[in-house]
């Protein structure tokens, strides 16, 4: 959805990104550009090996481009040194991964608390803002609870609280539902369009039609190419 | 991002897995207390020897009878006889001219009688028939009563002054000065009390009794031939100087031409402390290189064993950089950990090590030395910083998407 005058969130040109060499050569990513528009809610299909948590890592400055150019906010992603990339992450980007990705052994409170720390905010500011957080996400009589004492779908919100924490303007989601049952289902993507139309981008990557079918772009790839990129009739 | 918010992450990262800490912490409290324990020992000994020889007297140097070599007896060595020690010989030492670096002589004449007081009875390890010099240049001094005079000695008085050691077994509370008492059979008046000097190793110093040299002779062993001569220098470091005078007063009373051949031999309690005291040093040395290896031994477990975590823990490093964790923070955590495990065992390591010092170890009482402490503490703190060091640097140099993916 190229919304005319706008800048774009995302702006990738012609990315590539290439495993091994030779012959076991793996082309992840062969030629990939894209735009995301600020407050788009897009979905990525694609069968396994398409590509498409290439392209999300590299979305989120996790992974770097074997050729090609990202720029993020207008901000060209290569140009960034380590440190200003962590603080790029932690700033603009929100995860949510497949498999929750939480900390072992640390009450939902503190996983929340995490990003704001690494920021330096202070111990007042943290607590208040953490648990606001989570209970946008309606965990707050959950907050001292460990990740192994929650249900999937407590864990992958506490992961989307976590996420949204530091109010980034960017969120991906790689299989945020893959392993959830359907009633967490619903409430994670419900959770999500809650997100979006409080004008935050996000991306979510999925083979669920269900799940995309939430967002209003959805892009197919295949092989490291989009092959189709159409928005979502409903 | 807070070295506080540092700390606080790296203890929640130690007491995730709080057995495994502990051990690690173990080595490193083994380490610090063997190094602060065994310094201890070695010092304490060391202190023990040096204390024990200072007690008989630094100054002083002892002749008696017997060769240099061989079996030291009253054999005849080739090219001359043997001559005993007589009290002319110790006469001849105390000529200052010839003698300089002497302060006074002290013939010495020995007895092997048991005293006797009111039914109890009691041996002296060291019967002795003296002068009064012999006092000073042995460091015995009379704790109440007195010392008996030259006069004494011209009289032949039968005055004597007992070690506490004989005290306590003769007379119990009584106080003994102006008693009576049987010696060979011959009776004393005791005129005073030694100061206890205690024992060294296998020699009770305080089962001593001293009379007057005329007295003993002419009661127990006859006028002939003394058993040594105890001279005291005029200082510390003029006692070899004294030795030498004295070999070559008595090379020449004895009429003999080289040391080989010399019947007497000469005891030098410096050089024997200065002997004792590097001995005892290399003593310690090995001690605390033994202690230092076992220190190494816990760095290299912390290093295993961070190693472990970072590896155990490389998803919880993805996950950490993937919301923004700069380097600095992930690097600091690891670093932090493994310096708390070794600040931790340093700390305990050094109470440990403070109590088993109270404790005697082989008959040696410890003597806990400060630097020791202050150093192996020090050390064990740059251990974690060192030893923590590269497995801190390899979480840190994880790339993010790796260590998201790694199982």
């Amino acid at each position: 959805m190229n919304t005319f005058g706008k800048t774009a969130d995302v702006n990738i040109q012609n990315v590539k990104k290439f495993y091994g060499a030779g012959d076991t050569e793996v082309r992840a990513l062969d030629g990939v550009s894209l735009k995301v528009y600020q407050g788009e809610y897009v979905a990525i299909m694609g069968p396994s090996g398409s590509g498409k948590s290439t392209l999300m890592n590299i979305i989120g400055c996790l992974d770097t481009p074997t050729d090609g150019s990202y720029a993020l906010d207008g901000l060209e992603v290569a140009s960034l040194d380590e440190r200003q990339l962590s603080i790029v992450r932690n700033r603009r980007i929100g995860f949510v991964f497949q498999s929750f990705n939480l900390i072992p052994r640390m009450a939902a409170q503190s996983q929340v608390e995490m990003p704001l720390a690494y920021q330096g905010a202070n111990r007042h500011e943290r607590r208040e803002k953490a648990s606001l957080a989570l209970s946008a996400v309606g965990l707050a009589d959950r907050a001292n609870h460990q990740p192994n004492e929650l249900s999937g779908g407590q864990q992958q919100r506490v992961a989307i609280a976590r996420a949204l924490v530091s109010r980034p303007s960017l969120l991906l989601a790689d299989e945020p539902t893959g392993a959830l049952d359907t009633k967490s289902t619903q409430e994670i993507m419900g959770l999500l369009e809650r997100v979006n139309s409080a004008g935050r981008t996000i991306i979510v990557i999925t083979h669920e039609h269900e799940v995309a079918q939430h967002a209003r772009r959805v892009i197919t790839m295949r092989d490291g190419k989009i092959i189709s990129d159409e928005v979502n009739a409903a | 991002m807070s070295l506080f918010e540092i700390i606080r992450f790296a203890i929640s990262g130690l007491s995730a897995n709080r057995l495994r800490s502990a051990l690690t912490t173990l080595g490193i409290l083994i380490g610090v207390a063997s190094v602060i324990i065994l310094t201890a020992v070695g010092n304490g000994s060391s202190q023990q020897i040096q204390k024990n020889i200072q007690r008989l007297g630094t100054n002083s140097l002892t002749v008696q009878q017997g060769g240099g070599g061989g079996f030291g007896r009253l054999s005849r060595n080739s090219g001359g006889s043997a001559q005993r020690l007589t009290v002319a010989d110790a006469v001849a030492l105390a000529n200052p001219s010839d003698a300089p670096s002497v302060k006074s002589v002290s013939p010495v004449a020995n007895a092997n009688v048991a005293c006797t007081y009111k039914g109890s009875s009691s041996t002296p390890q060291n019967f002795v028939g003296t002068w009064p010099t012999y006092f000073e240049a042995s460091n015995d001094v009379v704790h109440t009563g007195s010392y008996f005079t030259n006069e004494d000695v011209v009289q032949g008085k039968h005055v004597i002054i007992l070690g506490q050691t004989v005290v306590d077994d003769l007379y119990g509370t009584v106080d003994p000065v102006n008693t009576k008492i049987t010696c060979g059979g011959q009776p004393y008046t005791v005129i005073g009390v030694l100061q206890k000097k205690g024992t060294t190793g296998f020699q009770d110093a305080d089962s001593i009794a001293v009379a007057p040299l005329s007295t003993v002779q002419q009661t127990l062993t006859g006028f002939g031939s003394i058993n040594s001569i105890v001279v005291e220098a005029v200082s510390a470091t003029a006692t070899d100087t004294a030795q030498a005078e004295i070999s070559a007063i008595l090379n020449t009373r004895h009429k003999i031409k080289n040391a080989a051949q010399a019947d007497y031999r000469i005891f030098n309690q410096a050089s024997l402390l200065s002997t004792t005291s590097s001995n005892s040093a290399v003593f310690t040395v090995l001690l605390s290189s033994v202690a230092a290896i076992s220190l190494l031994v816990g760095g290299i477990g912390i290093t295993n064993i961070m190693l472990v975590s970072v590896t155990e823990r490389t998803r919880e490093i993805g996950i950490r950089k993937a919301i923004g964790a700069p380097r600095g923070a992930i690097l600091g955590q690891f670093l932090v950990e493994a310096t708390l495990l070794s600040l931790i065992g340093g700390i305990a390591g050094v109470v440990v090590g403070i109590v088993g010092s109270h404790f005697q170890i082989v008959g040696v009482t410890p003597v806990v030395v400060p630097s020791s402490v202050i150093l192996s503490f020090c050390i064990s703190v740059a251990i974690g910083l060192f030893f923590g060091g590269y497995p801190a640097n390899r979480a840190a140099s994880l790339r993010p998407i790796e260590a998201l993916r790694y199982e």
